[in-house]
């Protein structure tokens, strides 16, 4: 029989709520966290909003020691996993150091890091760059600085797919957990506020560029024009079932039912998007029908003809109305890899209280969005599974299914 | 001529190393302990090494600091060097 993966923990660093019960409170008070950035001044930049994390004090979770060699964002991965475990109620030093993996996922690496030791390296030269620029930039930091905090000596890695990453980093604790491993930490947290990543956000062309940061991002409606970045993620603790009953686990969230990921065909070949056959893989690969699932958590790019090619892959799948959608990504931009883990940790807390996020700001849906359920209002409704869609920009698709536990 | 005190050794340390209830004080005898004991790491010995070799314009042979050597000792190197360099 193949091994069943379950949550079993969460951890949420978020731009509107630090730790999953203020995150999950003010979400479904559709409290948005997208605002003037203040990390750095934007004013001359053509897009000034983001969701930034404010009032994260790093020294009060980060030992000493890791001060000097993470970056901002690794801070916030390293917090979150402390939260996620304490929210599983595990303790590593009590588990067996192999039977513990490592897969998170990143798009962008230490970039605020990066940027200050770029910035030594050409105006001062190389002896002044920092020894721990070697690592701190890099995508696969996060999973080396968790793992070694917390002693997991499993197999370990990153996936490095852009904003699918969360839920492919996910697929692949799921095949850890298969393999026999008992624990893995996964999911993802990312964020490159800095002038130097800001710069990177605006050379791909797609970023708001309004004045108003309720008007900024607007997936689905007829005034989308770009979306906006955020920080942070989520980091999520799987177990397979037994182990986790096994060491009395405080609570099972959801299992990882199905997942499946595609890739979309060069823009120039005129072949359809990869978006609904990755939903019916995943759907297959759970065993549901799409009628089984609850709430559809959507990618929402915020940009005219990505949103027009995901409301048409969820009405062809499901039929037009035939599943709520939401995407409460609107309240805190899109986070790069760390947004579809986010996605999943918010699909658990709406599993386990039973109802489903809003989405914000959009007012007037566009075209085949009009066709769509959009849950513009915290809404109670009985929901076993969750589907969590996510697109990365290359044509990353990947879809995850989270069932409720019996 | 510039020596370096054992004060100045200590803030490039914590400069690299962090501070923090989690990391070992480096009052008392703790100059010499080991690096290792310390808490210090390869890569943490690596950015003091650069910040004493960019202040102090000299350069430092790798086993100069190795995880089981102690503060005292690279103190005592340092100082060696700029005395000869005088």
């Amino acid at each position: 029989m193949t091994a069943t993966a379950v949550v079993t923990g969460l951890g949420v660093a978020a731009p509107n709520g630090l730790g999953i019960e203020d995150y999950w409170r003010a979400t479904l008070d559709g409290e948005s966290g997208i605002r003037r950035i203040t990390r750095f001044d934007p004013a001359g930049y053509p897009c000034r909003f983001a969701g930034e994390i404010t009032g994260f004090d790093p020294a009060a979770h980060i030992p000493g020691r890791l001060m000097p060699q993470t970056d901002h964002m690794t801070r916030l991965a390293l917090a979150a996993t402390g939260w996620a475990l304490g929210d599983a109620g595990a303790d590593p030093a009590a588990m067996d150091e192999f039977g513990m993996s490592v897969v998170t996922a990143n798009a962008y690496g230490g970039f605020e890091f990066g940027h200050r030791e770029l910035e030594k390296l050409w105006s001062r030269g190389g002896k002044h760059v920092s020894a721990y620029q070697s690592f701190a930039w890099f995508y696969a930091v996060n999973t080396g600085q968790i793992s070694i905090r917390h002693g997991m000596r499993g197999p370990s890695g990153v996936l490095v797919s852009e904003q699918a990453g969360g839920l492919d980093a996910t697929g692949q604790a799921r095949r850890h957990i298969r393999k026999g491993m008992p624990l893995v930490v996964t999911g993802g947290v990312d964020g490159a506020l800095s002038p130097w990543g800001w710069v990177a956000y605006l050379s791909g062309g797609q970023l708001s560029s309004g004045d108003d940061p309720a008007r900024a991002y607007l997936p689905f409606d007829t005034a989308a024009a770009g979306w906006v970045p955020g920080e942070g993620g989520a980091i999520l603790i799987v177990e397979e079932a037994a182990a986790a009953r096994a060491r009395g686990a405080a609570q099972v969230y959801g299992e990882v039912a199905g997942y499946s990921s595609g890739i979309d065909p060069a823009p120039d070949t005129g072949r359809p998007p990869a978006l609904p056959r990755v939903i019916r893989q995943a759907l297959d690969d759970a065993g549901l029908r799409a009628a089984d699932i609850g709430v559809v958590f959507a990618d929402a790019v915020g940009l005219p003809a990505l949103d027009r090619a995901e409301a048409e892959a969820i009405t062809e799948v499901f039929g037009a109305g035939a599943v709520p959608v939401t995407a409460p990504k609107t309240m805190v931009g899109r986070l790069a890899s760390g947004g579809s883990a986010l996605d999943i940790a918010t699909a658990c807390l709406a599993l386990r209280d039973q109802v489903i996020p809003p989405t914000v700001h959009v007012t007037d849906p566009a075209g085949p969005a009009a066709d769509l359920d959009l849950v513009r209002a915290a809404r109670q409704a009985p929901l076993d599974s969750a589907l969590v869609l996510a697109r990365g920009t290359g044509g990353f698709t990947s879809a995850l299914v989270v069932r409720r536990a019996a | 001529m510039a020596r370096i005190t054992i004060d100045d050794l200590k803030e490039m340390l914590v400069k690299a190393g962090g501070e923090g209830a989690d990391v070992p004080s480096l009052d008392g005898d703790a100059v010499d302990k080991a690096f290792a004991d310390l808490g210090y790491d390869s890569l943490a010995l690596l950015e003091v090494v650069g910040k004493l070799e960019l202040t102090y314009d000299i350069t430092l042979e790798e086993e100069a600091t190795q995880p089981g050597g102690t503060p005292r000792e690279l103190l005592d190197l340092v100082n060696g060097m700029l005395n000869a360099a005088a």
